[in-house]
């Protein structure tokens, strides 16, 4: 029976060369149920929802839509059918305006003028106000999402995916979302709805489907669960919280002083006045939504963009002007969020990007020759001390996963043993195994002594791990707050609340 | 429907491989091409890579070898140091030609006078001078951001200017009979890179080739140096990370480029060529881009991919002159050797899926 299911899937299967991504995995989705699907990364969730958004053909299983066989070609045909999906990353053109935007998209696109008035309707109805006429690049991220969001509604959809919608928003633009979001499903609009966010699955969701190793373990209905039972039954053991005994903080040895940056790019932001002072053994959490200076921050910090005379200084040293070798040595390191490209070279071995950044304070050269030797076993001690999941050294970056790489990189600058560390994103996209035992490594080394500032859009982690939070908004970084009775809200408003997006009337 | 599927890790199989795949490629290719000329292909392929090294006249040939291998080995070390990091020296013909002016007119200076030192300050000048000549795209790209394969490349034609100039003007062998040229430095004693080794070729320049695939195997597989210039080719941002800085990045790999490339022209203008001439260059500095390339950047590859170019050099020559085949079909062989070879290296990093398309 199918008839009082939206969508119902069985024995869906998806086999790639070496790992089987989905082993006969089956649900169902009731008409205006918000079901979310838990796991971490790897366990099969993208696979999932490619094979319902029609961009991935299944080996096996059958897929029914309003109780009709489904079998999307491609993603035209899944929107032809009422499925719609918002991705992680948005797909926009910073140079247009909205209504062009959203023109883009669609096969065949009203005239302008009624499309923007259709954007103005649709978008007032579900209480996200967008004016079809502004530049993209303008946007914040929570309205770009908004763009993205107004572009599949405007299909009339049955069935909504959202793939970790949340990751990009303030507290408050979350909750504008999750009140648009509810009343889609008032109105009979199913979500599928894709988080590792586990707090606000048990606010949003009716059901919740768990896959590991890309079977579904468990299904369930998440407010009738802890996060740590659902935690529990995504990792399939018992989780382990980070541990965060208390530390003695030292003197005070890394200073930022009125620092200002020009923009890196053309819609980057630039950095205003940012002052900040770290004592040793501190952990400094810089929030904020993505793209508002995050990576600026990194790069004048880690040395890779210099500053004025004075701005940036080690043990009361000015070291403004040095490169990132320079202040590796003076014990400074950081951890630049892209992995691909930056923290890492994609093609080249572990063995090679150990020596990316570990030949300063790391004996692996001689004279400026390289000892091959030296710097695979400092891989090696990475890869078995964070529990790199890799077949060994000699294999391309590009070949791990996400968070197996993050977990190298991090790994690779902590046992290089810095007095300040500065990490931009240390778990994003990563699995919350993953995450706990990174973040535990960042707290393990503070509590030796040194300094850690991680910025971060997640701020249960930066609530978890800090001892001060700031908030970086626009490119103006907030004072310092201490992380312990600061509430969610005041951490809103110092994130620069909703960015003056409104929420209509409902 | 075929599909090409991205490798996590580079075959090294395949890397290995794929040059000698090209090369029966280009053989294949290039019969048919001679076939459809209306010579035999199988004569003519044995006559371009088997006869000038087994062949009647092979002791000859194989001397030429060697001077033509050797000037393309040394500029294509040069350039792959560069191509590694992403910077595009395409201008090596140019700092080839300036690099043989400046050593030709310290030895035509110093004429007649014989000193020892008169070679090695030759040297250093070709150096100089083909160094000089390459930090000029070089500054212009740190200072205004200019494209350094426009620059150099427009400045081969600079450089061919100035030769035709030299050659008629201020380096004219003033006993020539008014013909264009300069002296003939095989005539001077200490200004002439002679043959080592009596039936080999092998002159200095040879030997310096030898030198530059050495030490570039050192810089780029044993140095930090090397490894950043790698990290800067393959990741950009990963490299500023890791503390390079572009523009002494830039600087270095076009000095080097330039200043082997000028070696190669000092060595050519007292060794084989032995005088400054309006048609002195011969087009080393951009045979030597497909060397670096059929030698996939690797130093050692280079030195073969230099030796085979030779062959392809002289046996190209041979069929055109016994065979009769036309001087544009050779260059249309050696393109094709190119062509499959950079084809083929898709092998290296993406497996092949031959079916039905799947997402």
């Amino acid at each position: 029976m199918t008839g009082d299911k939206l969508l119902q899937i069985e024995g869906l299967t998806k086999a790639y060369p070496g790992v089987v991504a989905n082993d006969g995995v089956g649900f169902s989705v009731a008409p205006g149920e918000v079901h979310a699907l838990l796991g971490e990364n790897g366990a099969g969730k993208s696979t999932l929802v490619k094979m319902i958004y029609g961009l991935v053909k299944p080996d096996a299983g059958t897929m029914h839509l309003m109780g009709k066989p489904y079998t999307p070609a491609e993603p035209r045909a899944a929107r032809a059918s009422g499925v719609a999906m918002v991705f992680q990353h948005f797909s926009l053109f910073e140079a247009l305006n909205v209504a062009e935007n959203v023109a883009l998209g669609m096969e065949n696109p009203p005239p302008m003028g009624d499309l923007a008035k259709r954007i103005r309707e649709i978008s007032n109805a579900y209480g996200l106000p967008l004016d079809p006429e502004r530049l993209v690049g303008d946007l914040s991220a929570g309205e770009r999402q908004r763009v993205e969001i107004i572009r599949c509604l405007l299909q009339d959809p049955k069935l909504l995916i959202m793939d970790e919608p949340t990751s990009v928003l303030t507290p408050q633009e979350v909750e504008i979302l999750f009140h648009t979001l509810r009343k889609l499903s008032s109105e009979g609009t199913a979500i599928l709805y894709i988080s590792h966010k586990l707090e606000e699955i048990r606010s949003l969701c009716d059901g919740a489907t768990i896959l590991r190793g890309g079977k579904v373990v468990a299904t369930c209905t998440p407010r009738e669960k802890t996060a740590r039972e659902l935690a529990e039954m995504m990792v399939g053991g018992e989780f382990k919280a980070t541990d965060r005994t208390q530390r003695t903080l030292g003197h005070t040895i890394f200073e930022v002083k009125d620092l200002d940056l020009a923009p890196m790019s053309q819609f980057g932001p630039a950095l205003k006045k940012v002052t900040l002072s770290l004592r040793a053994g501190e952990v400094l959490g810089v929030g904020g939504v993505a793209g508002n200076g995050q990576e600026e921050l990194l790069a004048t910090l880690s040395g890779e963009r210099v500053s004025a005379p004075g701005t940036v200084l080690l043990h009361g040293q000015d070291i403004s002007d040095l490169g990132p070798n320079d202040r590796r040595r003076l014990g400074l390191q950081g951890a630049p969020e892209e992995r691909l490209g930056h923290a890492a070279v994609p093609a080249m071995s572990l063995t090679d990007n150990a020596l990316l950044t570990g030949t300063v304070r790391r004996p692996l050269t001689n004279r400026g020759f390289l000892d091959m030797k030296a710097a695979r076993l400092f891989a090696e001690e990475i890869i078995k001390n964070f529990d790199v999941r890799t077949p060994g050294p000699h294999v391309a970056a590009r070949a791990l996963s996400g968070g197996n790489l993050q977990k190298f990189v991090i790994g690779r600058e902590v046992l290089q043993y810095p007095e300040v560390l500065i990490v931009n994103q240390p778990t994003w996209g990563v699995d919350a195994a993953a995450a706990a035992s990174i973040r535990q490594a960042l707290l393990d080394l503070a509590s030796k002594g040194a300094a850690v500032i991680v910025i971060s859009q997640d701020l249960d982690e930066l609530m978890e791990i800090a001892d001060r939070f700031c908030a970086l908004n626009e490119g103006r970084l907030s004072a310092p707050r201490d992380t312990e009775g600061l509430t969610l809200d005041e951490i809103g408003l110092m994130l620069g609340g909703a960015h003056g997006m409104q929420e209509a009337a409902l | 429907m075929i599909t090409l599927i991205k490798r996590p890790t580079p075959s090294r199989g395949w890397s290995y491989t794929t040059p000698i795949i090209a090369v029966l490629a280009t053989m294949i290719a290039g019969g048919l091409m001679f076939a459809a000329l209306g010579k035999d292909p199988a004569q003519a392929i044995r006559m371009i890579f088997w006869d000038p090294l087994f062949g009647p006249n092979a002791a000859y040939f194989r001397g030429q070898l060697l001077v033509k291998a050797g000037p393309l080995i040394l500029i294509a070390s040069g350039l792959a140091v560069g191509f590694r990091a992403g910077i595009w020296n395409i201008g090596a013909e140019g700092q080839y030609i300036i690099g043989a002016i400046c050593g030709a007119s310290v030895a035509l200076a110093a004429y007649p006078a014989e000193s020892h030192l008169l070679f090695p300050a030759m040297i250093v000048a070709g150096a100089l001078g083909g160094w000089l000549w390459g930090m000029i795209p070089a500054v212009l790209k740190v200072l205004f951001n200019t494209s350094e394969i426009l620059v150099s490349l427009m400045l081969v034609y600079v450089a061919q200017n100035l030769l035709a100039y030299a050659a008629f003007g201020p380096l004219k062998n003033p006993q020539g009979f008014g013909f264009p040229g300069s002296r003939n430095l095989q005539q001077y004693p200490s200004a002439h890179n002679p043959e080592l080794i009596a039936g080999t070729g092998a002159h200095w320049g040879v030997l310096a080739a030898l030198v530059a695939v050495i030490g570039a195997y050192i810089l780029m597989h044993r140095h930090i140096a090397g490894f950043r210039i790698r990290v800067a080719g393959e990741a950009p941002r990963a490299a500023r990370f890791a503390g390079v800085v572009p523009a002494r990045l830039v600087m270095f790999c076009l000095g080097l480029s330039g200043a082997l490339a000028g070696l190669a022209g000092l060595f050519e203008v007292s060794g084989p060529s032995g005088q400054i001439t309006d048609g002195f260059n011969a087009g080393y500095g951009f045979t030597a881009i497909i060397v670096a390339f059929l030698g996939r950047l690797h130093p050692l590859g280079i030195l073969l991919a230099g030796l085979l170019m030779a062959l392809t050099y002289i046996g190209g020559d041979m069929a055109q002159m016994m065979l009769g085949l036309p001087g544009a079909a050779i260059q249309v062989f050696q393109g094709m050797l190119l062509f499959f070879l950079l084809g083929f290296d898709v092998l290296t990093n993406y497996r092949i899926r031959i079916g039905r398309a799947r997402a």
